[in-house]
């Protein structure tokens, strides 16, 4: 079946620098494709253009056969693509309801009818609903920037760095989390946690300076420890 | 001391600061969400006031004339936006100096179609005259105008809280990528949220004509208060720009009487005491500095 998700050549210029530089990736109709690579390598702005955040100076952005190429983002975001940023991107002031209300795209009755399966899969939300966001751990902030983009029908997540910042134990949970939304959804994750990401992940790209070096299937990496040493600094 | 001037100054104050909030409560809330420092904002109070006088001397009716005024803003809000400030989006220079100029040039125009002079706006016959407590005299019209503005603040205040649209300005104000990316066109957002804020600085001038007199000046005299009070309130933020306004009013009432030559004084003083001691404002979040 053809990728759902399909980068063929992006490039990405940031105020005249050229970040991405050539960037083809195909993200499957289901599992996890992860995005690896060093600091600076391109990872997040690989999903700011995907997201519009960023338009592509070159090349072409395909969702299910559509080019999405220079749509702003309200629409890219409306076609089933849910992001969450390396920093969350929770609002603070609002409360943990309201949040979820701002994510609920379908609808409040949508919202509604998800509510409990997500309060279920993040039980330590529905005791929080009315407490703002701000106020959370940097885990339960974790769990609801993942409860947003559960109470609308979505097609693909994209997920920057969910263990960044976080307790062991907690990128344990958050781990759990993902592995449980991957049974429905196809993701997308940039993760440099290379414990957590060869668990989850199915299919890998390496980023290296606004390019692909390297891709293939997960388990195939573990027999790479020379690519592993050489693009992600994992010691052998 | 608790006599009858002090429940003037006290009723008078109010009055002034429900006004100043009208202006205040969009101007934040338009810099919170859009980072655009609105200098039309005045103009507009202005322009309400004007508007809103033609409109109750021509049907001699005062609701008319306060809805005439929020209609007329929340048009020229909506068109203002979407023509002189969409395609500067995101160049913050650039979007200072055209409202700026904006605002320079509404006030000469308003000199153009009503002349230069100070014009009188009656108020309506059920709100003259005052009420006695006492020997405390209480005039219905400032009493009005602080009820109005109660109402517009518990309005606005649902408004914001209790609906999807609302709780999505609040969002944006803390991020508007972010609210993209749930599919939300924040553009939309943003022309809402500046007709919103615009027509209740008209509907402010409106209100404010029997009070205050209809005279040009009026666009700069408040701008100015306005932007005192948002920076002491806390930008971007509601609760801030009513606790500023009511602050500001009732210290330019009270300050006004007793040391008349000092009383905008008052208002840098307090400006700079607050910024020295909370830069946020008093119910800011990021601080002046932080913006994105
Ligand atoms: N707004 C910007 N202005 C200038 N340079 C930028 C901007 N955003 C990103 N860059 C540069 O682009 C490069 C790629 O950044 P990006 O954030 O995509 O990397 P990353 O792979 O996500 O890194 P990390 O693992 O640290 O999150 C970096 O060198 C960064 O300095
Ligand atoms: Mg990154």
């Amino acid at each position: 079946m053809n990728p759902l998700l399909q980068l063929n050549e992006v490039n990405t210029h940031i105020q005249g620098f050229h970040i991405l530089q050539g960037i083809s990736i195909q993200v499957p109709r289901e599992g996890v494709t992860v995005l690896l690579g060093r600091n600076g390598a391109g990872k997040t702005t690989t999903l700011r253009t995907i997201l519009g955040f960023n338009t592509p100076s070159g090349g072409e952005i395909k969702f299910d056969e559509k080019v999405i190429n220079g749509w702003p983002p309200f629409r890219i975001g409306a076609l089933g693509i849910g992001y969450v940023p390396e920093d969350r991107g929770i609002f603070g002031s609002l409360t943990v309801y309201e949040n979820l209300k701002v994510a609920a795209r379908d609808g409040i009755r949508e919202m509604e009818g998800r509510l409990e399966k997500v309060y279920q899969l993040f039980p330590d939300l529905k005791r929080a609903r009315k407490q703002q966001a701000g106020t959370l751990s940097g885990g339960q902030q974790q769990m609801l920037a993942l409860a947003r983009i559960l109470v609308s029908k979505n097609r693909l997540l994209l997920i920057d760095e969910p263990s960044s910042g976080l307790a062991p134990i907690i990128v344990d949970r958050v781990a759990e989390a993902i592995t449980e939304l991957k049974k429905e959804l196809p993701i997308l994750l940039v993760e440099q946690n290379y414990n957590m990401a060869s668990k989850i992940g199915d299919n890998y790209y390496i980023i290296d300076q606004g390019r692909c070096v390297h891709e293939g299937r997960m388990e195939d990496l573990e027999k790479e420890p020379e690519i592993k040493q050489r693009y992600l600094g994992v010691a052998v | 001391m608790f006599d009858t001037l002090f429940f003037n100054l006290l009723l008078n104050g109010l009055a002034h600061g429900m006004l100043i909030f009208l202006i205040a409560s969009g101007l934040s809330l338009i810099f919170g969400l859009m980072r655009v420092v609105n200098f039309t904002h005045g103009s507009f109070f202005m322009f309400g006031a004007y508007v809103g006088r033609s409109i109750f001397l021509a049907t001699d009716s005062f609701v008319l004339a306060i809805l005439g005024g929020l209609l007329f803003g929340f048009v020229c809000g909506a068109l203002v936006e979407r023509i002189a400030i969409r395609p500067f989006f995101g160049n913050r220079v650039q979007l200072l100096l055209l409202t700026l100029g904006m605002m320079l040039v509404m006030n000469e125009l308003v000199k153009i179609i009503w002349g230069p002079t100070i014009l009188r706006f009656p108020r309506p016959d059920y709100f003259i005259g005052s009420f006695m407590l006492g020997d405390i005299i209480l005039p219905y019209y400032r009493m009005f105008i602080v009820g109005f503005g109660l109402a517009v603040l518990v309005v606005v205040y649902l408004f914001l809280n209790k609906t999807r649209l609302g709780i999505i300005i609040r969002a944006g104000v803390e991020d508007s990528d972010m609210v993209q990316s749930f599919g939300i066109n924040i553009k939309q957002v943003f022309t809402f949220t500046f007709a919103l804020g615009v027509s209740l600085a008209s509907v402010g001038g409106a209100i404010s004509g029997p009070f205050l007199g209809v005279y040009p000046e009026i666009a700069m005299d408040n701008i100015l208060v306005a932007i005192i009070a948002v920076v002491v309130g806390g930008i971007g933020s509601f609760g801030g720009s009513v606790a500023g306004s009511l602050l500001i009013g009732l210290i330019s009432s009270f300050g006004g009487f007793y040391l008349p030559q000092a009383a905008m004084a008052f208002n840098v003083i307090l400006m700079a005491l607050v910024l020295l001691i909370r830069p946020q404002g008093l119910f800011g979040k990021g601080g002046l500095a932080s913006g994105r």
